[in-house]
């Protein structure tokens, strides 16, 4: 399994604070697991993604295996 | 090695008992200069809720601390954020620098609230009238990081 874990109002559209889908996830595969609102709200470029706690560069390049966590993290809105 | 201690705390905290210990930690320092942000009383508002995700956001702290130690000339610096639920009031962050010089301990201060308020990894939500409602990035947070970019 994978974790997925959401910060902020991308939360609120997955309905929990984690998910856990099945491995292994690349971006489409992500993106068709997730619902539809979150699936396209993720694809802002304001969202960024991070894969075992290192921010992603490119998203579309995600390669996920089993017992990694993706981050969802929307823009951050300050201490 | 220079007085560093970089925090995330869950519970309410009272500054000055973080700020009386950190100045004692700082023998010959020429001066101490500390902000502390509470939960403003913003009208309606009846809580507000930090989270952060543990990857980032602490490691996050530690490099804009990194940052500050190149960029001025400091003995310590304190830098201790609340995440959680707050209700207004409560102390959310506080950071305290140690300097020889006053200028490097006033900026420092500036330059890490700045950096806090603006690309730190925290997201912020408040409860008004029973519904909670997120907060956005504003404007004038990228403005404040922008004058350290010059």
């Amino acid at each position: 399994m994978i974790t997925i874990v959401l910060l902020g109002k991308l939360a609120d559209l997955a309905g929990a604070p984690s998910l856990q889908l099945a491995a292994p996830l690349d971006w489409t595969g992500l993106r068709a697991a997730l619902p539809p609102a979150l699936a396209e709200a993720i694809q802002d470029p304001r969202n960024r993604v991070a894969l075992n706690g290192a921010l992603l560069a490119d998203k579309a390049g995600l390669q996920a295996r089993s017992g990694d966590e993706i981050a969802l993290l929307p823009p951050v809105s300050g201490g | 090695m220079p007085m560093r201690d970089i925090r995330l705390l869950h519970e309410m905290f009272i500054p000055g008992t973080l700020i009386g210990p950190f100045t004692q930690a700082n023998p010959g320092l020429g001066g101490v200069c500390t902000f502390v942000g509470e939960v403003r009383h913003d009208h309606g508002v009846e809580a507000l809720e930090l989270t952060h995700y543990e990857p980032l956001t602490l490691p996050g702290m530690h490099d804009l601390a990194d940052r500050a130690f190149e960029r001025f000339e400091l003995m310590g610096l304190l830098m201790v954020h609340r995440v959680g639920l707050m209700r207004p009031g409560e102390p959310i962050v506080c950071v305290s620098a140690a300097a020889i010089h006053r200028r490097d301990a006033i900026d420092a201060v500036d330059f890490c609230m700045d950096h806090l308020k603006g690309a730190a990894w925290f997201w912020k939500r408040e409860k008004r009238g029973g519904v909670w409602h997120w907060i956005e990035p504003r404007e004038q947070d990228h403005a404040d990081l922008a004058r350290w970019r010059a």
